[in-house]
């Protein structure tokens, strides 16, 4: 996701100049085209990840569009005082770009995981929070956020994940969920980087006979409450899938639609698929984390699968 | 009171120590009506905003929306009064308004808000948040092409934060000229002397260490402090300016001065009516 970041990034500033590049001292080499073509318009932010939030409320307020880019846990938590007061209060239009949400760098240990920041942000007013499934949801949140006027924060994997859509998602919008998959017996619905294990699922799950919806839920707030509502009606199993907590995150957000709607749990379960409320102490890569917090494809389709056959619940 | 702005003219400092008097009156009048903290806080930086407001500031009340306007940030928010007073006396809104500080459903709250009242450029009350976004808008100006300046006031209490120092260094790394600080340095934070807090001394030698061109200035002499900030340059690159303004916390009423005990208690009506004599206000 990361590389097609920054040639969108890179596009869309060739077109509007008020967008503006502010990284937090990472992204080597990786924004040296923007660099080349926007020299006015790039700024090494440093390691001052507080500072670089509030010049990009400062330069929101003075008609630009500034992009602030890090890594996950250092332009969410790490500012979060900034990020409500001088992003989310001012209503300043500045677009959050994080890098290696989840457990995306897993390698790197728990410092460097982001497994709450979803929760963080979607609580604070007036704040798009999107996680884009793959690099062309990343390009279409991109153009998304410079259509509107609010804050946005786009929560992205690494690079090298798995290209999913053929192209831009057609009406990609904030809050519409994409359904990738139709299906009227199981809905799986996934955010961010956690599409392609998604989709893994949903392929063994049809093999034995299902019939699986699945949902890109790219936009946690506002959260596609129709989809949601169509999906709880026609499906007997429901399930959420994320790199996050399961305090605050998507799964957790369709929990609080459920009880501010009424809606009942499905017959044969809803069940959440999600980091668990502790950190991952093991050294390994991303697919080994998965592994172990049961959120690789094949996990996901067990999982499902016993729920559809009634043996346990969620 | 009449604007005494435009940078060609020697500032009146007759008048605008009479301007700074009149905001001291009114800030104590509102912290009694509302029984509101933070007067002495106020009263310490009276004299600045008289010279930003009525000779430095190149800012018309009636457009304060104008993209090439002056941008001046308290910093300090927990000051609101005296930013609210200096407003309303120069016309962003209707004086009247003074009477409704604290009051429920008002737009005056104890610090400064955003949105909803003009000629606020950035809510503070957080401290350390009002030079980083200061930046961003000085910085701001050169991507657009304008011409305008930033002026940040703190307090020495606030240079406790760590992102005041995050700003400090990427103001001068990006060489914005157009970018001022000024340190209210009335010695105390809320609860102690600043510099048995944290150490702060030597103020001037760290903000010059940071890359600043650093001056330090008696925070009360209206006219120095109208000169200083008039001369911050609209646009081109260069050292960004602190002026390390050694003030008086409760300046102005000799029972509140250096008395930290005024940075919560809000005087009587008694109070009031000694400290208005004291000012030439009775």
């Amino acid at each position: 996701m990361r590389n097609e970041f920054a040639d969108e990034l890179t596009r869309l500033a060739d077109t509007d100049p008020r967008l503006v590049m502010l990284s937090g001292d990472i992204g080597n080499r990786l924004f040296d085209t923007f660099r080349a073509r926007h020299p006015s318009r790039f700024f090494n932010c440093g390691v001052a990840e507080q500072n670089m939030m509030g010049v990009a409320a400062g330069m929101a307020l003075s008609g630009l569009r500034p992009v602030a880019y890090t890594i996950t846990p250092f332009v969410t938590t790490r500012c979060l005082e900034q990020i409500r007061v001088d992003v989310c209060y001012h209503e300043a239009p500045v677009i959050i770009v994080a890098v290696g949400a989840g457990l995306a760098y897993a390698g790197l240990g728990p410092t460097h995981h982001a497994c709450e920041d979803i929760a963080f942000l979607r609580s604070l007013p007036g704040m798009v929070v999107c996680c884009p499934g793959d690099a062309w949801e990343v390009r279409a949140a991109l153009r998304a956020a410079l259509q509107q006027d609010r804050p946005v924060y786009i929560r992205m994997g690494k690079k090298g994940e798995p290209i999913i859509h053929p192209g831009i998602p057609a009406a990609f919008a904030f809050g519409r969920a994409i359904t990738m998959r139709e299906g009227d017996e199981v809905c799986l619905i996934s955010t961010g980087n956690m599409l392609p294990e998604v989709l893994h699922a949903a392929d063994e799950l049809a093999r034995h006979g299902h019939s699986v919806r699945v949902l890109s839920m790219h936009t946690v707030k506002p959260l596609d409450t129709l989809a949601l509502a169509d999906a709880f009606r026609t499906c007997r199993v429901v399930a959420t899938a994320e790199e996050h907590s399961p305090i605050g995150g998507m799964g957790a957000a369709v929990a609080e639609w459920m009880a501010d709607s009424g809606t009942p749990v499905p017959r044969g379960g809803f069940l959440r698929f999600h980091t668990g409320d502790a950190f991952f102490r093991q050294s390994g890569e991303q697919d080994f984390a998965r592994e172990q917090l049961g959120l690789a494809g094949h996990q996901i389709a067990e999982r499902v699968e016993v729920a559809l056959h009634g043996k346990a619940a969620g | 009171m009449t604007v005494l702005t435009t940078s060609s003219r020697a500032p009146d400092e007759a008048a605008l120590r009479t301007i700074a008097a009149k905001l001291r009156g009114r800030v104590i009048e509102m912290a009694h009506a509302a029984q509101a903290a933070h007067l002495a806080s106020a009263l310490s930086c009276c004299d600045i905003l008289a010279a930003a407001y009525w000779y430095a500031l190149r800012i018309d009340p009636k457009r304060p929306d104008d993209p090439l306007r002056d941008r001046f940030i308290l910093s300090k928010g927990h000051a609101a009064t005296a930013l609210y007073a200096a407003l309303a006396f120069r016309g962003f809104f209707d004086p009247a308004e003074l009477d409704t500080y604290c009051r429920n459903g008002g737009r005056l709250a104890e610090h400064p808000p955003a949105h909803g009242l003009p000629g606020v450029e950035a809510a503070t009350g957080s401290l350390g948040h009002g030079l980083p976004m200061g930046a961003g808008m000085a910085l701001a100006a050169r991507i657009n092409s304008q011409a305008y300046r930033v002026f940040a006031v703190l307090s020495d209490g606030e240079c406790n934060e760590g992102s005041v120092w995050e700003a400090a260094m990427f103001a001068a790394a990006q060489r914005l000229a157009n970018l001022c600080v000024v340190v209210d340095y009335n010695k105390w934070q809320a609860t102690a002397r600043s510099n048995e807090t944290l150490a702060l001394a030597p103020l001037r030698d760290k903000w010059a260490a940071f890359g600043w061109n650093a001056h330090e200035i008696d925070g009360h002499d209206v006219g120095a402090l109208a000169q200083s900030l008039a001369a911050i340059p609209a646009c081109g690159e260069g050292r960004p300016v602190a002026l390390i303004a050694h003030t008086v916390k409760g300046k102005g009423v000799s029972f509140m001065e250096d008395d930290n005990n005024w940075h919560y208690r809000a005087p009587t009506a008694d109070e009031v009516r000694k400290a208005h004599e004291e000012l030439g206000l009775a």
